[in-house]
């Protein structure tokens, strides 16, 4: 049996920071899907990389703030960059989104390079695979250190960044829950309304960039990808209403992280194997599961509703 | 001082490359199957992981390219049934169905690659270069195996140009002449595995996109008519793959992948400005016409 110590220095900061990553892109993630806009997820989670670099750099700190505006910055970039190139090279949406992107994250990895980062900190290690195992609490003693402000204030400084992404976009998108939903719907209509389409939808571009740079760091930058659309696609396949595809992206999110985690490293633990599979790896795969049960239940449904 | 014959294979194993992406790219441009490019090259890596754990189950050397890059088609293939199979659900996109496969299989291969550490005899495969690509890595028997696979890509599609070229500009009318476009369609498919595989080593998984989608971006610049468009796109490809491995060469470590994409940026952003076919181009010389 594992004790409360260990779990609490060992478990749960990746744990947390999988829940909290889960969560937020499960959340934001089915947004981009009704709005048909997945490939965003794609997207941003590649450009945002230069920007990271670029904070990096410029503070020397590998602290959330200059990394999350850097990131910010670049997403904006990026997608003003998408809409120049589909002007000005006459490409089509999907490949001037690929064009972009691909360029940015090679941009990001010559930072990477060009910066000595990659001796340093911020390596491309973590870009590639997460680090989800490296988070540790080592000030957790036992249950009591949940309730110690200062055992709480030497939590890993991940976890701060993706609660406060988190909490934001929770926060965002139940203000914002009607326009949201009738932007997803019929965006047409919403703009004949007067809703701020553009603002609206700016606002959920920022908040997934923001959600990838939080994630980054735990799950890394690729796998972020899974997470804003493996949950999202697999409430789709499976519901037609807004809420339940939002808030159970989110549900779902939230448990496939958390699965994944436990199947990743306690249980082959418990089972007595010494091998270790990569957590956000795991989350990962079982995001891609959990689309294709949708895909076979949603099948079984739409046969039985029709037979 | 002349390069070392090993620099020289490198570097024509990756202009083969370049001339190979760019050939098949022109036509997956134009059919507006660039994108899927993305979603191969990711769901190549659990390929190569099992590759590896299969080439030391049956004791094969470690570092020997065939096994892995069987392994790479394969669940390439995977991928692009998936993708089918998700977009016949008739609820998920053609870009979502992309970014699921891309991201799940990766998180698989991910996951397969931490696996593969702790068994020795695959370990030693040093795996994840093939993400980001390291062509001075490369040895010469394996781009002479890439090289050929390009130069077979290639002949693929001039076998094919008419019907390739026939489902890219109207994939109607093409039906009616008798082009049987879904079949054209798989062929490009499987092109683009072939293509994403062979530049799995040298220019990686993650960036092989770029390959596919910036030489043609940038041909269409320059050229009006298809048959110009394949032979620049063909010629930009190999430059860039040729950039690539000689940037590759002088600075060890910069990923591969990361330079090729690099020269393929800046010859978009050249195409972009100067290209006589590009929009600003087109709206100079009607500005100046209209004047005359």
């Amino acid at each position: 049996m594992i004790d409360a110590a260990t779990f609490l220095q060992l478990d749960l900061p990746p744990l947390l920071a999988a829940l909290l990553a889960g969560a937020t892109c499960g959340l934001l993630g089915s947004l981009l899907v009704l709005r048909r806009e997945s490939l965003v997820a794609d997207a941003l989670s590649h450009a945002v990389l230069p920007g990271i670099v670029l904070g990096f750099a410029l503070t020397g700190l590998r602290a959330g703030l200059p990394m999350l505006l850097g990131a910010l910055a670049a997403a904006l970039l990026a997608v003003a960059g998408i809409g120049l190139v589909r002007r000005w090279a006459r490409l089509e949406s999907g490949a001037a989104t690929g064009a972009v992107f691909t360029v940015f994250f090679a941009a990001g990895l010559l930072g990477l390079e060009l910066s000595g980062a990659r001796t340093v900190d911020l390596d491309l290690d973590c870009v590639l695979f997460g680090q989800l195992e490296t988070l540790v609490w080592p000030q957790a003693t036992g249950w009591a250190s949940l309730a110690d402000p200062a055992a709480l204030a030497a939590l890993p400084r991940q976890l701060g960044l993706l609660a406060a992404v988190g909490v934001v976009s929770a926060v965002a998108v139940a203000a914002c829950w009607r326009p949201l939903k009738l932007l997803c719907f019929d965006a047409g209509y919403a703009a004949v309304l007067g809703l701020p389409v553009r603002a609206l939808e700016t606002g959920l571009a920022l908040l997934v960039a923001a959600a990838a740079v939080a994630a980054f760091e735990s799950v890394g930058s690729i796998l972020v990808v899974a997470l804003l659309v493996c949950p999202a696609a697999a409430l789709r396949l499976l519901t037609d209403r807004f809420g339940t595809q939002v808030l159970g992206g989110a549900a779902l999110g939230a448990g496939l992280a958390a699965l994944g985690y436990a199947l990743a490293g306690p249980l082959p633990a418990a089972l007595g194997s010494g091998i270790a599979v990569n957590a956000a790896g795991m989350i990962g795969t079982l995001g891609g599961v959990a689309v294709a049960l949708a895909a076979l239940l949603g099948r079984h449904r739409a046969a039985a509703a029709a037979g | 001082m002349i390069p070392a014959y090993n620099t020289l294979v490198v570097l024509a194993g990756c202009g083969l490359l370049g001339l190979a992406a760019g050939t098949v790219g022109c036509f997956a441009l134009l059919r507006g199957r660039a994108l899927v490019a993305d979603a191969i090259g990711h769901a190549a890596l659990p390929g190569v992981a099992l590759g590896a754990l299969a080439a030391a189950a049956l004791g094969l050397e470690a570092r020997s390219l065939p096994p892995l890059l069987l392994g790479a088609a394969l669940t390439g293939l995977l991928g692009v049934l998936a993708m089918q199979a998700l977009g016949r659900t008739g609820r998920i996109r053609e870009d979502a169905a992309i970014a699921v496969v891309l991201s799940a299989f990766y998180a698989a291969g991910v996951a397969l690659l931490s696996v593969v550490q702790a068994v020795p005899e695959a370990a030693q495969a040093g795996l994840s270069r093939f993400i980001l690509g390291q062509a001075a890595a490369l040895r010469a028997a394996d781009a002479w195996l890439a090289g050929a696979i390009a130069i077979g890509c290639v002949a693929a599609c001039l076998a094919l140009f008419r019907p390739l070229a026939a489902a890219c500009f109207d994939a109607e009318f093409a039906r009616v002449q008798g082009v049987r476009v879904g079949v054209i369609d798989l062929a490009l498919l499987g092109l683009l595995v072939l293509v994403c595989v062979a530049g799995l080593q040298a220019v990686g998984l993650v960036l092989v996109v770029a390959l596919i989608v910036l030489p043609p971006a940038a041909a269409r610049l320059w050229a009006g008519r298809l048959p110009g468009m394949l032979a620049l796109s063909a010629g930009f490809g190999a430059a860039c793959g040729l950039a690539g491995a000689a940037a590759s060469a002088l600075w060890p470590e910069l990923p591969t992948g990361a330079g090729v994409v690099l020269a393929g940026a800046i010859l978009l952003g050249l195409s972009m400005l100067a290209g006589p076919e590009s929009p600003r181009a087109l709206r100079r010389m009607a500005a100046r016409e209209s004047r005359a």
